[in-house]
């Protein structure tokens, strides 16, 4: 079946007095891998539901190839559907599990035979037809749910934290399988998740949900490095968050004077945000974009802070460091190579970065 | 898919202390003296021959007398109606009540458990009121139309009245593994294009079978086992009655009555495995995310169900509705309603021979505490302790719901009679506390659930962080376990009060003394002449009362999982 487009138009539900999901416009072009990012609790799996049909927008509509589809019951939209659980049925065998959307929709036993075959062989499970979920790995189980869902062709493929009840290592190697399977099949994929670096690493687009509220749509390249507020960038990798006012600004280039008074200028490019001499803003600095050096040795580069090692990690290819400086604690993350000292607690060291480096983002409301 | 972990933990853990060591010993001397022993004497005598030697020959009489053959054929098709009936009533109240959110819930809910509360045997004089040859229906179709039904008569009788008291059993069954199937498991099914009646017979149906089933197992063990109803409607040709009036009026020897105890045990010892296959079964669909949301009744549909509550509480009040109206009828015979009123029978029992309620407290209260005391040590030795033999204790703790109460009496008739017990200084048949014993391990399998599901609730590491603090066993147990215990200890209690209260099957066969009787003997032989049925009515109210006020008590306790306390 042609992989479907998904629109949600003003999307709102609420429960009881609470909304979890607000004004939510999203595109979701046929074949993409689109993920909802966000923290538990935040809306997605809701949304999720309702474009599913296990659920209905107290506002807006849900359009499937510009068909509206916000009240039409699950059973009719030919969505596939992938639970966290996997909901696995434990009274039928892994065959009957697989067959069972084929035989809702009528298709001859033989081709039924056929195509749940070709789908155990897609996910690489031959030979364990006649075993009861029970009997699987969690890894296993997995994929039986991926196949039963697959082996209908669905218009759109939904999954729910799909891999968040799997090992560590098993969670890598299952993402890369669901990868591939998604490209191969060319299908519309909705993918929910809390787990940023899964989104980062899967997604064609991400959007961040915090709230109940859309924040970001956008490549994971643009999420990670250009986060469109506080709440992104420091929900997407880690961030160092610091506060600051606009001093002169001369094209691209906003001069900005950080901590509490004591005279530290630091240069950043505005990233089309436009900020004014006198904006108040805040300055997002990833911790691998700083560099640490000895405060004595002193190179004459601009954007340095000066500070303190206040703890270190290490972490085999890089070095966590705690740096109190400004007033606050920032976080760095040096890569390390063998042999290489390490700064130790107390140090006073210069923090370094380039202007191309940091983010400058609106402070935000009330913090 | 995970199972839901609950601090589940039985360590395969260190050397056996003494102690512990010596409560198994003890524990292990009292359930073989008063559960394994007499059972196993009963089942010997019904297999050997008057030089003790083995054979099969009283099996072969019980098969080749159209009798016995009988009343074992009765036994199983009343079973199996009860069965059916139970069912018929229950399932649509079941749903009802698992998938639907409407007014008046928790009414249905309380009117669901009130069959629970009245003794069976009690039920059945009320419905006779009611139901009989002469009773208020039959006058009335009489008056209209000039027939009467025989509602009552023969083996109908005992299925009507087994039916309304256990019913039950069924529902909480069905609505606890309705409740526990996980909403994602339809909502797949949905998701892949199966809704509506389809959905029910592919998934919900299949994955609430278990349970079901287990109830329903659950239900034919009571009901072939009950010996009260048939015979209060004098319906005497069921293994039950049969045991019972072997013994008791051809005699302690006469080798027949164990024969039909063998046969009794077998059925319910069958039929008990099988029900703890299917919900065994059961587990495997248990919650991992909350139960399918409750969906909101209106309208015609609120109309329907409420109908269908009406009818079912009007049927399962009938009983209580004619004990209550009998307890304070002064005449009422071949009439609608009772000619006249009076409070005499409520004087008779409370003060004029008040000592069958007396009796009922003493022993019951008792045997409540025994068995607190007891479960509590079962579940200790099997959750925290290597102590071997466990498991054995465990298989021999839970025999009791397989053994019916005439099967336990007639062994303890023929072990204790006849020889002092040690520090009695007469036979243990001949005291009151023979009644106790019977109480207490007919009622153990219960308590020693309750004790085992709450022990299992307290992880080890909260003891064991406890000591790691600086207490020692005595303080940790004190202080930390028996806090977070207790609930479950006073509930399982609370279930060996409430179900003891009402035992008749040990108890008429047991009372070595009239003035020794509880309410449930008291009712029995009140009931045995038409003067006496008021004041027996009477004791039935009382216990009706006692019954309600434990069960209230338990629910307290238990929470919404008091149905818990009913499956195997």
């Amino acid at each position: 079946m042609k992989p479907a487009h998904v629109r949600l138009e003003n999307i709102a539900k609420r429960y009881g007095e609470q909304w979890v999901v607000r004004g939510v416009n999203l595109n979701i072009r046929a074949g993409d891998f689109f993920t909802f990012l966000g923290p538990s609790g935040c809306g997605k799996t809701t949304l999720l539901r309702m474009i599913a049909g296990f659920a209905i927008p107290d506002e807006g509509a849900i359009y499937l190839d510009d068909q509206e589809v916000s009240r039409m019951p699950p059973w009719q939209r030919d969505l596939g559907m992938v639970f966290q659980n996997y909901a696995l049925w434990p009274h039928l065998t892994v065959f009957e599990n697989i067959a069972f959307g084929l035989r809702e929709r009528k298709i001859p036993r033989a081709e039924i035979n056929q195509r749940v075959h070709q789908a155990l062989e897609m996910v690489d499970l031959k030979g364990r037809e006649s075993r009861r979920p029970s009997q699987l790995s969690g890894g296993q189980q997995q994929r039986v749910a991926l196949a039963r869902t697959l082996v209908i062709q669905p218009r759109v493929l939904l999954l729910d934290e799909p891999l968040s009840n799997l090992d560590a290592k098993l969670r890598v190697e299952m993402r890369l399988e669901l990868l591939k399977l998604q490209r191969d099949l060319g299908l519309t994929t909705i993918y929910v998740t809390h787990d940023q670096e899964e989104a980062l690493a899967m997604s064609s687009q991400i959007a961040v949900i915090n709230r109940g509220e859309v924040i970001q749509v956008a490549p994971p390249r643009t999420i990670y490095e250009q986060p469109a507020d506080n709440f992104v960038a420091a929900f997407v990798g880690q961030a160092n968050l610091i506060p600051g006012k606009v001093r002169a600004r001369m094209d691209a280039m906003l001069t900005i004077e950080v901590g509490a008074g004591n005279n530290n200028i630091v240069q950043v490019v505005d990233a089309g945000k436009n900020f004014q001499p006198g904006d108040s803003v805040q300055l997002c600095l990833r911790p691998e974009a700083l560099e640490l050096s000895l405060a004595g040795a002193d190179r004459p580069t601009m954007n340095q802070i000066d500070g303190k090692i206040v703890a270190a990690a290490y972490q085999g290819a890089s070095v966590e460091y705690e740096v109190a400086a400004l007033g606050m604690i920032v976080k760095a993350r040096v890569a390390h190579a063998k042999g290489q000292g390490l700064f130790q607690r107390g140090d006073a060291v210069r923090l370094a970065f380039a202007p191309e480096a940091a983010n400058c983002l609106a402070p935000s409301n009330g913090a | 898919m995970p199972p839901t972990t609950t601090a589940t933990f039985a360590p395969p853990r260190q050397r056996t202390d003494w102690w512990q060591g010596g409560i198994m010993a003890a524990l292990l001397l009292v359930l073989t003296a008063f559960i394994l022993y007499p059972v196993l004497r009963v089942l010997w005598i019904s297999v050997s021959d008057d030089q003790s030697n083995f054979t099969l020959i009283h099996f072969g009489n019980f098969f080749r007398r159209p009798l016995f053959r009988e009343a074992l054929w009765n036994t199983l098709w009343s079973g199996a109606l009860v069965v059916i009936f139970s069912a018929i009533l229950a399932l649509p109240l079941a749903y009802v009540l698992a998938r639907y959110e409407f007014r008046g819930k928790l009414l249905l809910q309380t009117a669901a458990t009130l069959p629970l509360v009245i003794p069976p045997f009690v039920g059945a004089v009320a419905l006779q009121l009611i139901l009989g040859r002469s009773g208020m229906v039959n006058l009335l179709l009489m008056d209209w139309f000039d027939i009467s039904i025989p509602f009552m008569e023969g083996l109908t009788g005992v299925v009507i009245v087994q039916t309304l008291h256990f019913f039950p059993f069924i529902l909480l069954n069905t609505v606890v593994s309705l409740s526990n199937i996980d909403a994602s498991l339809e909502e797949m099914a949905q998701n892949l294009g199966c809704h509506g009646l389809r959905l029910f017979r592919r998934v919900t149906l299949p994955l609430m079978l278990p349970g079901f089933i287990a109830g329903s197992l659950l239900t034919f063990i009571r009901a072939i086992d009950d010996l009260g109803t048939p015979l209060m409607l004098n319906q005497k040709n069921l293994l039950a009655p049969q045991a019972y009036l072997r013994i008791t009026t051809i005699g302690m020897d006469d080798v027949d009555g164990y024969v039909v105890c063998v046969v009794l045990v077998v059925l319910s010892m069958v039929t008990l495995l099988a029900a703890r296959k299917y919900l065994s079964l059961a587990e495997y669909a248990t919650v991992q995310r909350a139960a399918p949301v409750a969906r909101r009744l209106q309208g015609k549909n609120l109309a329907i169900v409420w109908f269908v509550i009406a009818l079912t509480l009007g049927i399962s009040l009938l009983p209580h509705i004619g004990i209550v109206m009998l307890s304070f009828a002064k005449v009422w015979s071949f009439s609608l309603l009772p000619s006249s009123y009076t409070l005499g029978h409520y004087e008779e029992i409370l003060f004029r021979v008040p000592h069958f309620v007396i009796n009922t407290l003493i022993y019951t209260l008792l045997a409540a505490g025994l068995d607190i005391i007891l479960g509590a040590a079962i579940a200790f030795l099997l959750l925290r302790t290597g102590v071997p033999g466990r498991n054995f204790l465990d298989a021999v703790a839970t025999m009791p719901l397989a053994i019916p109460g005439v099967v336990l009496a007639v062994g303890y008739l023929r072990v204790f009679h006849g020889w002092d017990f040690p520090g009695l200084g007469a036979p243990l048949t001949s005291s009151w506390v023979i009644l106790v014993i019977a109480y207490t391990m007919r009622r153990l399998p219960y308590t020693v659930r309750a004790c085992y599901a709450a022990l299992q609730q307290v992880h080890i590491s909260l003891e064991e962080s406890a000591q790691n603090l600086g207490a020692n066993r005595l303080c940790t147990f004190i202080k930390i376990t028996l806090p977070m215990i207790g609930g479950g200890l006073v509930a399982g209690g609370l279930i060996a009060f409430v179900t003891s209260c009402v035992e008749l099957a040990s108890t008429i066969m047991l009372v070595p003394r009239i003035e020794l009787g509880p309410i449930s003997y008291g009712i029995y032989l009140y009931m045995q002449s038409p003067l006496g049925r008021g004041a027996g009515a009477a004791l039935g109210v009382v216990a009706i009362l006692l019954v309600s006020l434990g069960t209230y008590l338990t629910h307290r306790v238990f929470g919404g999982r008091a149905g818990n306390a009913f499956r195997v």
